[in-house]
């Protein structure tokens, strides 16, 4: 499940960045990726679309790369599944 | 005679976007030959809609990836032209001004977006919304993707926007408070919310556009961008760039009068003042290319307007909207561009699908075919609902 959800992710933040998913690891930091503040907004919105999830401001900040992501998202996502 | 106001400036790059050809030179082929781009709209279908006519650009595609993810199909016309107008120069990075106007901004995002919110009862925005719908996003598309860091800002004042862009480029010039400037406009107009306000409005003609004529049955809605690049004469002489002419003058007015009828008074006072402007006579000016929307409304004001202040003997009018359509903050980039390119070629475009000439609207209009003629002066007018008004002085090179 985590790997598949890695996957998932990093497809998501591909598309959104407009760039190739070869670029991303399980462990990219956004900004070693060139990612920046409106490109993350983009990512979260379409992590919340993707997973049908709100990903509070609190938490949005805390994120700084793939595995952020991969870990708060999952945890929403078990947390909507109670 | 006025006082001498500072540098001369010259026009070093024209880009266009319309419904009549993307580029200037597909742009002033179809001028030259009158051919029309006014046909059914495609982009959007609205079923029971009074009007099914528009100017629209067919297939329009410009940018990467990420530019089209992050600016509307505005700004997105913007850029195109603004890539054909700065080819091959190299602008002063903060000495160089970028002034846009628009009359609409993203409309064509907002309206999709308000339309989840609802219709659809979404609860969230994509979060590129504001940049996307915000009026001045051409200025900041131009001023960061060519690295222009001078005064940068937008205009708006309806029909009249990209006018007074221009003029206020050309004033910064003149007087040395910028090197350089890309200034112009651009408006999308084909989505569902603008297309039902001006329907609303019964102004958009059934058919097709015809200013000046009898029986006129209103304005074509278009879109496109056009886009400018202004220099000092002298040191675009100097380096020996290809000179599309020159802005001499810039006159403005406000009718204050009515929010949708135009007075005359407010018309004639911006081409008197552009005249002045240019230390120029009347009889000097050669030809108008006129605000000629085609609707009951403007084409007899402006035409009197005219006569007032040329005499029965005027200059030769048209209106080139017959073609490309009212692009509202679009109109005065594109048709100072029209201008330009009237005087660069000794050829007047004309004033497409005219019949008979409407005895409300004096004037010698140029109709259906282009006129040779050697022109060294030119306007190009533009005026607003809510009765704003600008207008240019060009002058061949």
């Amino acid at each position: 499940m985590p790997e598949d959800l890695t996957a998932r992710v990093i497809a998501i933040v591909a598309k959104t960045t407009h760039k190739p998913i070869e670029a991303f690891a399980a462990d990219s930091s956004f900004e070693s990726l060139g990612i920046d503040s409106l490109d993350g907004i983009q990512i979260l919105f379409a992590l919340e679309q993707e997973f049908d999830i709100s990903i509070p401001d609190d938490e949005a900040k805390k994120i700084r790369g793939i595995a952020d992501v991969v870990e708060g998202v999952g945890k929403l996502i078990d947390a909507k599944q109670g | 005679m006025s006082p001498d106001l500072g540098r001369r400036v010259a026009v070093t790059g024209i880009g266009v976007v319309s419904a009549i050809g993307t580029g200037a030179a597909a742009f002033w082929e179809s001028l030259r030959e009158g051919r029309s781009g006014i046909a059914p709209i495609r982009q959007i279908d609205i079923p029971g809609l009074k009007f099914q006519n528009g100017a629209e650009i067919p297939d329009f595609a410009w940018g990467d990836d990420r530019e089209r993810s992050l600016y509307d199909r505005f700004a997105l016309m913007a850029g195109c032209a603004a890539e054909e107008a700065l080819e091959g120069l190299s602008l002063p990075r903060e000495r160089t001004a970028v002034i846009t106007g628009s009359c609409l901004g993203g409309n064509h995002f907002e309206d999709a977006s308000y339309r989840e919110l609802y219709a659809e009862r979404r609860t969230r925005f994509n979060p590129v919304t504001i940049p996307k719908i915000m009026e001045n996003a051409p200025a900041s598309l131009i001023s960061m993707k060519w690295g222009l860091a001078g005064p940068a800002y937008t205009v708006a004042s309806a029909c009249s926007s990209s006018n007074h862009a221009i003029g206020q480029a050309f004033w910064m010039i003149r007087a040395g408070l910028a090197d350089a400037a890309v200034c112009g406009g651009a408006d999308a107009t084909f989505s569902l919310g603008i297309l039902r306000a001006w329907e609303a409005m019964r102004v958009v003609s059934p058919d097709t556009c015809r200013p000046f004529c009898a029986g006129r049955p209103g304005m074509i809605l278009g879109e496109g961008a056009a886009m400018l690049v202004l220099e000092p004469l002298e040191e675009a002489r100097a380096r020996g760039a290809d000179i599309f002419g020159e802005i001499v003058g810039f006159g403005m007015s406000s009718d204050a009068h009515h929010i949708t009828q135009p007075s005359g008074d407010g018309a004639e006072r911006a081409m008197r003042a552009a005249l002045v402007d240019a230390s120029l006579a009347p009889e000097a000016v050669g030809y108008i290319n006129a605000h000629g929307t085609g609707t009951q409304a403007n084409d007899p004001v402006e035409c009197q307007a005219i006569e007032r202040l040329f005499g029965a003997r005027g200059p030769a009018i048209s209106s080139t909207k017959s073609m490309h359509g009212h692009t509202l903050g679009a109109a005065g980039a594109i048709e100072a561009v029209a201008a330009l390119l009237a005087l660069r070629h000794g050829t007047l475009p004309p004033t497409a699908n005219f019949t008979t000439q409407s005895p409300d609207c004096p004037g010698d209009i140029v109709a259906n075919e282009a006129r040779a003629a050697s022109v060294e002066y030119a306007l190009s007018n533009s005026f607003a609902f809510g009765g704003l008004n600008a207008v240019l002085v060009l002058r061949a090179t």
